[in-house]
């Protein structure tokens, strides 16, 4: 069980409203991923559902109960902090086992769950050492095993991996979607990192101000993008956006193209001078200078044998134009 | 950052040191005040009268009086300037690389364990006597005549002997922020073409601007109310030459028995210490929120 | 890194630090010389630095004068007493201010160390009277209720700044996993803070053996700890030299060498985290 539901939800600190108001289910067994940029509420909307902040209005459901005043230790929730949060006076063994022991389990069955935790995220060799002696990923390890013995109701994951190294965080990336994909117990992942969001969420919710953008599958925010902040935010390298006649010329105030979205051909309706490019093998950045529109991200194939001065014709995807109104919503 | 649980607690949790503090500070000094407004003294009891501010007045005509706030000032700014620049020269010093380091800073950092007491006493006989003293003994070697330290110096004494005790926590305190100091500002100064005496001006002074202060109001704290150097060593005399704010209260109230002179004269002592905290509150304030 | 420092600079230097160093501890070095006299030799002059006849006679002599005994008991009942009882009202203190800061904190912590700013001269009076009518006049219980209201600032000063390095989330995540305020402390945060705890304790055990005005005003005979024990030997009496040193000796030997034992976890304390 683990069915989360945020009514009509505030928080300000003194005057600064940074959830205005949020209303936002959490399905049983989802996983779901907020996301934004630094700043957005977050972190706060992540806090107010462990408890370790308190709403200034609204009301918070966990599993139909309603958890508004309840203190973090009785909503059942288990938590990854970005810093780990390990107890750095006790042993691997001893912090796994330590909301096991706050909750009264008797110590036999305390240990043979902790044995069950390692085996589950390969720490079996490292129970005895304490955090310090730990590599990052380790550490992250620990962490996430202390929160799987409670067996919580849900997993709060906060930016858990922005701690690593870039290689390690594709490797703890897929190990959390593993685990989920084990556990089945509802997760709630706050990120900043657009990737995250895209690889390991069932629903993305876009935050930005403290109000939710978005809220859908990955495919649906990248193939549909409400507005132009989640259509900037989703997908990587950045939507082109372009404004003036251009957009005029399609009856809209802006529009939006991805990268991926442009193609290099022999006579297409933008004409333009390479200004940089990036070759990383499978693929190859541009930026194009385009006479009357500025300057176009261009995602090509690995093999382009394009370089820094060369002119070039380009062509949207046909049916891969996001039009988007004055006040940024798209138009259909 | 905390919910109203936490909050809840956390008044809960502090109010045991808040009104112990609270009734440390305000019983006393009620009483204080009460008696100060009375014509009490041990010698008679059941003779109390109310006297108003008389006791104020007698106090503060008191030449005594004058001579005591002298003296302590005299005493807090010695000790401090002593301590600070001393400690200031020594921790350069010890900051250098010398062999027996450890054992050095043993033996500089043993006077802040000698209780005061035993200090002032080891230093007015051991010391300063003009007959048996180690200075005596020094000066006859020399062909000169000994010094009677305690009476003709006896504010001086009492502040060498009161810096002789912390010296070394000053010392310390910068030694340790010497030690903390970046090596490479350092170098980068040098390269900068910063001279030996401009990089203690331009960076290690500043770096410790931060500990001299907290020497400064740790060290004050307790100077302001040194007593024990002074009851043991020269009872505040000869006359008044060597008492302080706190001895003179101690012998109005405890010597004279005088307690509504002595209360007047304790909570004068509280005012002018708070004029001292207020000031120095603020220095620190300023100073350690960086 | 470093550069490679001469050898005749290092010398130099060398010389100047045991030189000072040396001057400073001095005082106390005489005093322990001089306890080991006799009398006579105590004030001999030109005075004999090492060579004289090592004695113990003045040891003998201070205990079978004084109680030394029950005035060391005294002073570590006394010491320990006051700094554990502080302790254990300034742990939740300290943990308050440092996790649950709210606006007023900086003033509450403020005004707590202003407390120590007060002349302990200027309550003598109705502390002298309350004690006396409440018979706490020359008791060790006395004596360590008013060391700890003194040393209680301090104790939560330093403890807020011990605590304060370590990070909230650490506390939070004992919460999410079910701990309660209680455990929280106890397991957790005390845990911790060990080291820092220490040097606390360090400080006020070696503040509360040197205090020298309540003990010496609040105690005759009963309660006196080694700093009245060493009062008692203030006044001149023929040749006594010799024994004042043994008693000073003794007086500051327990704390002289526990300072010494802990002296690195002491230097933190003493800076009040003011200097890392």
């Amino acid at each position: 069980m683990g069915q989360i539901t945020l009514r009509n939800v505030k928080k300000s600190f003194g005057e600064v409203d940074v959830i205005p108001s949020l209303d936002l289910t959490i399905e049983n067994g989802e996983f779901v991923v907020f996301v934004g940029p630094s700043g957005c509420g977050k972190s706060t909307l992540l806090r107010l559902i462990a408890g370790l902040e308190d709403a200034s209005g609204g009301s918070i459901e966990i599993d139909g109960v309603d958890a508004t005043s309840l203190p973090p230790t009785k909503r059942g929730l288990a938590m990854v902090f970005q810093s780990y949060a390990l107890y750095p006076h006790m042993s691997v063994r001893k912090n796994i086992a330590f909301p096991l022991k706050m909750a009264g389990m008797s110590a036999a069955d305390a240990a043979s769950k902790v044995e069950a935790a390692a085996k589950v995220l390969n720490l079996g060799d490292y129970l005895d050492r304490r955090p310090g002696q730990l590599s990052g990923g380790q550490r992250q390890r620990v962490a996430i095993g202390r929160a799987i013995v409670r067996e919580p109701a849900a997993f709060l994951f906060d930016e858990p991996l922005s701690n690593l190294d870039a290689a390690l965080r594709v490797s703890m990336r897929q190990e959390i979607s593993e685990l989920h994909q084990t556990l089945k117990t509802t997760m709630v992942y706050v990120t900043h990192d657009q990737v995250e969001a895209m690889t390991m969420a069932d629903k993305i919710v876009v935050l930005h101000a403290g109000r939710i953008e978005q809220v859908g599958s990955p495919l649906d925010l990248y193939r549909s993008p409400v507005n132009t902040f989640v259509a900037g935010f989703i997908g990587s390298p950045k939507m082109n956006f372009i404004e003036g006649a251009e957009a005029e010329k399609h009856n809209a105030a802006m529009l939006g193209v991805r990268p991926e979205h442009i193609d290099i051909v022999e006579d297409g309706p933008w004409q333009g001078t390479i200004g940089l490019s990036e070759h990383l093998g499978s693929d190859t950045f541009l930026k194009v200078l385009v006479d009357g529109i500025g300057t176009l991200n261009v995602r090509g194939t690995g093999e382009v044998g394009l370089h820094t001065g060369d002119k070039v014709s380009l062509a949207p995807q046909p049916g891969k134009l996001h039009r988007f109104g004055k006040d940024g919503k798209a138009l259909s | 950052m905390a919910t109203l649980n936490s909050r809840r607690a956390a008044r809960l949790m502090i109010s045991p040191a808040v009104l112990l503090l609270l009734a440390w500070m305000v019983v006393p000094l009620a009483m204080t005040i009460y008696f100060s407004m009375l014509r009490y003294n041990l010698l008679m009891p059941g003779m109390e009268s109310w006297a108003g501010f008389d006791n104020y007045r007698w106090f503060l005509t008191d030449p005594a009086f004058f001579a005591a706030i002298g003296n302590t000032m005299k005493l807090v700014l010695g000790v401090l300037f002593i301590t600070t620049v001393g400690g200031v020269l020594l921790a350069l010093l010890l900051d250098q690389p010398f062999w027996g380091q450890g054992i050095v800073r043993v033996l500089v950092i043993a006077p802040f364990f000698v209780m005061p007491t035993v200090s002032a006493l080891v230093w007015k006989n051991m010391f300063l006597n003009p007959v048996n003293g180690l200075f005596a003994h020094a000066a006859k070697a020399l062909g000169l005549q000994p010094y009677d330290f305690l009476s003709h110096a006896p504010l001086a004494s009492i502040i060498g002997i009161v810096a002789w005790q912390w010296l070394p926590f000053a010392t310390l305190i910068l030694l340790t922020a010497l030690q903390s100091l970046d090596r490479e500002q350092m170098d980068a100064a040098e390269m900068d073409g910063a001279s030996p005496l401009q990089r203690f001006g331009y960076i290690t002074l500043p770096h410790l601007g931060r500990s001299i202060t907290v020497v400064i109001l740790i060290q004050t704290i307790f100077l302001l109310s040194v007593f024990a150097e002074i009851l043991v060593t020269t009872n505040g005399g000869p006359g008044t030459a060597s008492t302080n704010l706190t001895y003179l209260v101690y012998a109005q109230s405890l010597l004279s028995f005088d307690v509504g002179m002595g209360s007047a004269g304790g909570v004068v002592a509280v005012i002018l210490a708070n004029i001292v905290a207020i000031f120095l509150m603020r220095m620190i304030g300023k100073n350690l929120e960086r | 890194m470093s550069r490679n420092v001469s050898t005749t600079r290092r010398s130099v230097v060398t010389i100047a630090a045991w030189g000072i160093g040396f001057l400073i501890f001095f005082p106390i070095l005489w005093t322990i010389l001089t306890s080991f006299k006799t009398e006579g030799e105590a004030i001999a002059s030109p005075p004999s630095f090492l060579f004289f006849d090592w004695t113990l006679d003045s040891y003998r002599e201070v205990n079978s004068r004084s109680d030394y005994p029950r005035h060391f008991w005294n002073s570590v009942v006394i010491s320990f007493g006051s700094t554990f009882l502080g302790l254990l009202i300034a742990i939740p203190a300290a943990w308050a201010m440092a996790f649950v800061p709210g606006k007023r904190t900086k003033d509450v912590l403020m005004w707590m160390l202003s407390t120590k700013m007060m002349p302990s001269v200027g309550v003598l009076i109705p502390m002298y009277l309350m004690f006396r009518d409440f018979g706490l006049l020359d008791t060790r219980t006395g004596l360590v209720i008013v060391l700890t209201l003194i040393n209680l600032p301090i104790i939560v000063w330093m403890l807020y700044t011990y605590f304060r390095e370590i990070p909230g989330e650490i506390l939070e995540a004992a919460r999410m996993d079910g701990a309660s305020l209680r455990s929280e402390l106890i397991y957790v945060l005390t845990p911790m803070a060990v080291p820092g705890i220490a040097s606390t304790l360090l400080l006020n055990v070696i503040l509360s053996w040197n205090e020298a005005f309540w003990t010496l005003n609040l105690t005759a005979a009963n309660a006196a700890p080694l700093t009245a024990f060493i009062a008692s030997y203030s006044s001149p009496e023929g040749l006594f030299y010799a024994k004042l040193s043994a008693a000073s000796t003794m007086a500051i030997a327990p704390i002289l060498i526990l300072g010494w034992f802990s002296q690195k976890q002491l230097v933190r304390g003493l800076t009040f985290g003011a200097v890392k």
